[in-house]
């Protein structure tokens, strides 16, 4: 008994995050257009849970992303660059017959995962606070972007084949990309959070001191979190391309990827101030975020009101973490 | 408890990173090294004319630097910069319609919008204690909204008041109103900051809140107040960017909120809070016009300048913005 | 026990952190399966010399040896590699890891190169088996338990590591007094098992009651070694601070009149479940203690009259007049006049890296300051006369607070306190890790003050204190005033008797019950 309740004290932000979730995108579903049209027919939500499934699952890898760094208490202000970089690259390199279009693809993840780490070697060895270095690591990536697609185009050879596959459904049934989603999180997220340098991870996080006190591999910790960031930051973007065939440059989208992965994660219960939290908690956050932001389009309002709508539920979502506040009896504590 | 401290800040080096500061230094130094390789590629680079014309520039992103210096010498920072600027602008000159009362009013006006976001920023911050990252994320995120259900839902009237053009487009004895209005700000805020106890509880802040706290001072207050001018100040950005353009446009935001950052921090501000000083920011201001300023007269394609600038901001954070080993 | 070749051994340590020479050609020899003391003052090199042992930083100049050869530490890690590991004084613990992994921090067990969480819990339960904190749950986060179980577990995690010199900075400083009686059982079995130990405390008593043998450490260098016992308490103390020791406390004044107001008065003070219903009164010119065990409510009691706890309940009067303070900005307000001295100076009373004049002058802004604009000039004359006031040693007055000595920084916390003139003043274990020369000028200050009119209430963990500086000690328990004990009656043996065992404390008027 007391075994579980330390397990559910530690998962509690994520256990949120899959309420708010599964609260939105019951709502969304249930007022779909589609859905009411045609009803609860397996066709028709499988559609639209491959549409949506498709749409969050982008966030949902930057939002991973930045997990890994904000858990060692650092912010990954590139990742929405290195997603866009990765969809130009991803654009370019992505074409003829399949095995060279996977090879493509794993070149597009290497590119992720050397933008990650010089990332953190800046961190690391430069010894600068990590907003400032990826706010111009950031522009730098970005600029590689916009040399490779001047403007939004796409490779004449482009493999479409190997985009629908990974756009389409597992046997008629499961969205690809969730499926794709799972594997991430079983092959990179649950064997990092068990090894001995993902518990640094949390760690450093936690108190950079006393995990350097206990002799803990920290520079290999914030090398990893930062170049996995790279790394799945990247694989967004591949995926951002297997969506839209195409590879555009837009500095816009970069920026907002890296606002939504900021708020995904916190909407998942990760704490920005490092060492709580967990990926999983930021891909419901991330998920949960997307179905708000979709909730408008169900309704049939005018799309003019979705920025507004957006902007006020993330509001009240981070105002609604604040309630604790008013149980603090000792002010000191508010400084924490 | 034990000495443990005793030994370890006082480390290296009192003489040299106290008083003004390598970091300023050498911000200006850059500034001169910018302007000898740009006189190289074209004699233009040290006319006054040219020099005006960039602290003409400059003196937009200068005024939004200046507020979020403040927040960040609190140890915070505020996102909300970009469409905080865009309200400042598109609420003056909203104000235009309104008659000639409206007209005297657009300046004050969208300083005041911009005031409001802030203070809504700093409510979330002191009194929700929620991360600045995030509120003010959230804020930019409904200012955004507002803006464009307002320009979309009522078209309303988009270009600048006389006012407006004036302090931000003209000249005063050959020198820009703008640059004017910067030394104003600029005074005011080394004032506020050096000579005032709200300053003093500014830095004792973005130093240790608790400590702060324990001394008396009403920190909740202060952080308000401090993201509040914070907002007053990018709106008035927003206000002189329309007046200077002649018309307020979604978006015109963006493109501030990186250098306010960058030109805070490469003026040695450390972004952890609590130490820097107003003469950095200028400085580092001024880099960054002239930085952007040259990198487009060069004729260097897009793409290029965002890498050039990019990495120097880097390797000139490397040259100073580390931080001191802890150990 | 000592073979032919000591286990460990430096020679000639130097370490300068700038222009300070922390250490200065330092020895020390330590032996297998023997309590090793160090003493000395702060700034007497004690820290710095563990720290070079331990991997955490790097001498200048000089030699380690480990059984004769000479070793190199890089890092922590490489230090406990040859069996050194370090209970530091400041936690290393990580507040949002469990317990288990924490004690297990480096170097799990692994399976297919994942952590083995069943091995590790196993060798986790094992170490706090080993250091007396079995009823502490290995799956429990560290940031959920309190300081005493926390230091429990650091001594689990030191012991996880098997260590053969193992040593404690200040490591009891946290500890009730059972939780110590605990971890000495644990620190004598570990010196019959040959384990060498360092041991380092500022408690006299501790000293006498552990170590075999003892160094002192002035200005860096070591400068007597002898066997625990050979000297006496006054020679040791000459010895740490290299002059001749004076009686350190002030002599107290006749009690002041029955008939003097109070200026301070308390009515059943709550804050569930931390205070139930405190009641005191301090007159102008009292010094008044607060005894009792560790955690008993003391630091929420003062940290109740300085406004700073949400939803107490009880009364509050100053000069006869109730007051309700909710922050400190009221509680400071000249009309109440309060101060307090907070516990943990480096991260409540000031701002390390501003300079010395910015924080003497940061309590009292408003004394010169007009509409808010700095005075600067009469800014300057208070802050000059507070530091010569207090004879704090810092290069001017621009150098950031923080390179000043921990005995020198906590002179100015009490002197940016001081400049406002306060009528009563808090002090929340003042002298917690500072050295003897200058808690002695804390206490004839207190005195001072005291005589000046000044109402005092002082929380220490140090009974040598409470009975050497106040007037009346109220001895706390639960979160309640428990005993009153006046003049003569202040003994240690009365201390520690009323502090644990309440009974005998309610018994009262007998003096100082025995066999406490």
């Amino acid at each position: 008994m007391s075994e579980f309740r330390f397990w559910f004290a530690n998962q509690r932000g994520a256990l949120l995050a899959l309420v708010l979730f599964l609260l939105m995108f019951g709502i969304y579903i249930a007022n779909h257009p589609a859905i009411q049209n045609s009803g609860f027919t397996v066709e028709a939500v499988g559609n639209v849970v491959q549409t949506a499934a498709n749409k969050g699952v982008l966030l949902a890898l930057v939002a991973m992303a930045q997990t890994f760094v904000v858990l060692t208490a650092g912010i990954d202000l590139s990742v929405g660059m290195v997603f866009i970089l990765a969809n130009c690259v991803a654009s370019v390199v992505v074409i003829g017959p399949l095995p060279m279009a996977i090879l493509g693809v794993v070149g597009v993840l290497l590119v992720g995962a050397v933008c990650g780490a010089i990332n953190g070697l800046v961190v690391i060895f430069g010894r600068l606070q990590p907003i400032v270095v990826t706010l111009a690591t950031g522009a730098v990536y970005f600029g590689i972007a916009l040399w490779l697609r001047p403007s939004p185009a796409s490779a004449p050879d482009f493999n479409s084949d190997l985009a629908d596959f990974f756009t389409g459904k597992l046997f008629d049934l499961i969205p690809t990309s969730l499926v794709m989603l799972l594997v991430i999180v079983l092959v990179v997220w649950i064997p990092v959070r068990r090894s001995e340098i993902g518990r640094t991870i949390y760690a450093v996080g936690s108190s950079e001191s006393a995990a350097y006190m206990s002799g803990m591999p920290i520079r290999r910790a914030k090398f990893l979190a930062y170049m996995l960031a790279g790394l799945l930051a990247a694989l967004g973007g591949v995926f951002l391309t297997f969506f839209t065939y195409s590879g555009e440059a837009s500095s816009a989208n970069g920026s907002t990827y890296t606002l939504y992965s900021i708020a995904a994660v916190v909407l998942g219960g990760v704490s920005l101030f490092g060492g709580r939290g967990s990926a999983i908690g930021a891909i419901f956050g991330a998920l949960a975020f997307r179905a708000i932001g979709d909730l408008l389009f169900v309704f049939n309002l005018d799309p003019l009101w979705q920025p507004l709508f957006q902007g006020v539920v993330l509001l009240i979502a981070v105002c609604i973490g604040a309630a604790r506040l008013f149980q603090v009896r000792n002010r000191l504590e508010l400084f924490g | 408890m034990a000495e443990t401290t005793a030994p370890v800040p006082s480390g290296r080096s009192k003489s040299w990173r106290d008083g003004v500061n390598v970091p300023v230094l050498t911000a200006f130094g850059c500034i001169i090294v910018l302007l000898v390789l740009g006189s190289l590629y074209s004699p233009n680079f040290l006319s006054p004319e040219y020099l005006l014309q960039q602290l003409k520039v400059g003196a937009f992103l200068g005024i939004i630097a200046t507020g979020m210096m403040l927040v960040i010498l609190l140890g915070q920072i505020d996102l909300s910069v970009p469409w905080t600027v865009t309200v400042g602008a598109m609420m003056g000159c909203a104000a235009v319609s309104y008659g000639p009362a409206g007209q005297a009013l657009a300046i004050p006006f969208g300083i005041f919008c911009g005031l409001v976001i802030g203070a809504v920023n700093g409510f979330g911050v002191a009194y929700l204690r929620i991360p600045s990252m995030i509120v003010t994320l959230a804020v930019n995120a409904v200012a955004q909204g507002l803006m464009v259900a307002y320009t979309g839902g009522f078209a309303p009237q988009d270009a600048a008041s006389p006012a407006m053009k004036l302090i931000a487009a003209q000249s005063t004895l050959g020198v820009p109103n703008a640059v004017l209005v910067w030394i104003v700000v600029g005074a005011l805020a080394v004032f506020l900051l050096t000579r005032t106890t709200f300053g003093r509880a500014v830095y004792g802040i973005g130093n240790k809140e608790a400590a702060a706290y324990l001394s008396g001072v009403s920190t909740q207050r202060v952080v308000l107040v401090a993201f509040a001018l914070c907002g007053a100040l990018s709106a008035f950005g927003g206000v002189l960017l329309a007046g200077y353009a002649g018309k307020a446009a979604q978006s015109m935001g963006d493109a501030y909120l990186l250098p306010a950052i960058a030109a805070v921090v490469l003026g040695g501000t450390s972004i952890l809070g609590g130490r820097g000083s107003y003469l950095g920011t200028v400085a580092g201001a001024v880099l960054i016009t002239l930085l952007q300023s040259i990198l487009s007269v060069m004729q260097i394609a897009e793409f290029g300048r965002q890498i050039i600038y990019g990495v120097i901001i880097l390797a000139m954070l490397l040259l100073y913005g580390r931080e001191k080993v802890i150990r | 026990m000592a073979g032919t070749e000591p286990l460990f051994r430096m020679e000639g340590i130097t370490k300068r952190y700038g222009g300070v020479l922390a250490l200065d050609r330092a020895e020390l020899t330590v032996e297998a399966g023997r309590v090793h003391a160090i003493l000395g003052e702060n700034g007497a090199g004690k820290s710095t010399l563990i720290k070079v042992m331990s991997g955490v930083v790097r001498p200048d100049e000089g030699r380690l040896l480990l059984e004769g050869r000479e070793v190199n530490f890089p890092d922590p890690a490489a230090a406990n590699a040859a069996g050194i590991v370090c209970i530091f004084q400041e936690l290393s613990l990580i507040p949002e890891l469990t317990v288990a992994d924490n004690i297990i921090a480096s170097r799990p067990p692994k399976w297919l190169g994942m952590i083995d969480r069943k091995a590790q819990r196993r060798l986790a339960e094992e170490a706090l088996e080993r250091a007396g904190g079995a009823e502490i749950h290995p799956s429990a986060l560290v940031k959920d338990l309190p300081l005493s179980r926390r230091q429990i577990v650091e001594i689990a995690k030191a012991l996880a590591r098997q260590p053969r010199v193992l040593i404690l900075d200040e490591a009891t400083s946290a500890l009730t007094s059972s939780d110590v009686a605990r971890v000495f059982e644990v620190l004598r079995r570990l010196r019959a098992e040959g384990v060498a130990l360092l041991y380092i405390s500022h408690r006299m008593h501790e000293i006498a009651e552990l170590a075999d043998t003892c160094t002192v450490f002035r200005n860096g260098r070591n400068v007597a070694t002898y066997e625990a016992g050979t000297k006496t308490d006054e020679q040791v103390v000459e010895l740490m601070i290299g002059r001749e020791y004076h009686n350190v406390f002030p002599r107290k004044p006749p009690a002041p009149d029955a008939s003097v107001k109070p200026l301070l008065e308390v009515k059943d003070l709550a804050w569930a479940p931390r205070l139930n219903g405190v009641s005191l009164s301090v007159r102008p010119g009292e010094v008044v203690g607060l005894g009792g065990l560790d955690g008993q409510g003391q630091r929420e009691l003062l940290l109740a009259l300085f406004g700073v706890l949400r939803g107490t309940t009880g009364e509050v009067v100053v000069d006869g007049r109730p007051v309700w303070l909710n922050s400190p900005r009221q509680a400071r307000a000249g009309e109440i006049g309060m101060a307090l001295i907070p516990e943990d100076r480096k991260t409540e009373g000031l701002m390390l890296p501003m300079s010395v004049r910015d924080n003497l002058s940061f309590a009292a802004m408003p004394l010169f300051s007009r509409g808010g604009i700095i005075d600067r000039g009469a800014e300057r004359r208070a802050v000059e006369k507070m530091v010569k006031l207090l004879a704090i040693k810092s290069d001017g007055v621009a150098v950031p607070a923080g390179s000043l000595s921990g005995g020198n920084q906590q002179k100015i916390v009490i002197a940016k306190w001081l400049m406002r003139r306060p009528r009563i003043i808090l002090l929340n274990d003042p002298t917690r890790g500072i050295d003897v020369g200058t808690k002695q000028e804390i206490y004839q200050l207190l005195r001072r003050l005291a005589d000046e009119g000044a109402a005092i209430i002082l929380y220490s963990t140090d009974y040598d204190e409470l009975i050497g500086c106040c007037d009346r000690v109220l001895v706390m328990y639960d979160g309640a005033v428990r005993r009153t004990l006046e003049g003569a009656e202040i003994t240690e043996r009365a201390l520690v008797a009323s502090a644990l065992s309440i009974d005998n404390a309610k018994l009262g008027a007998a003096p100082a019950p025995a066999g406490a």
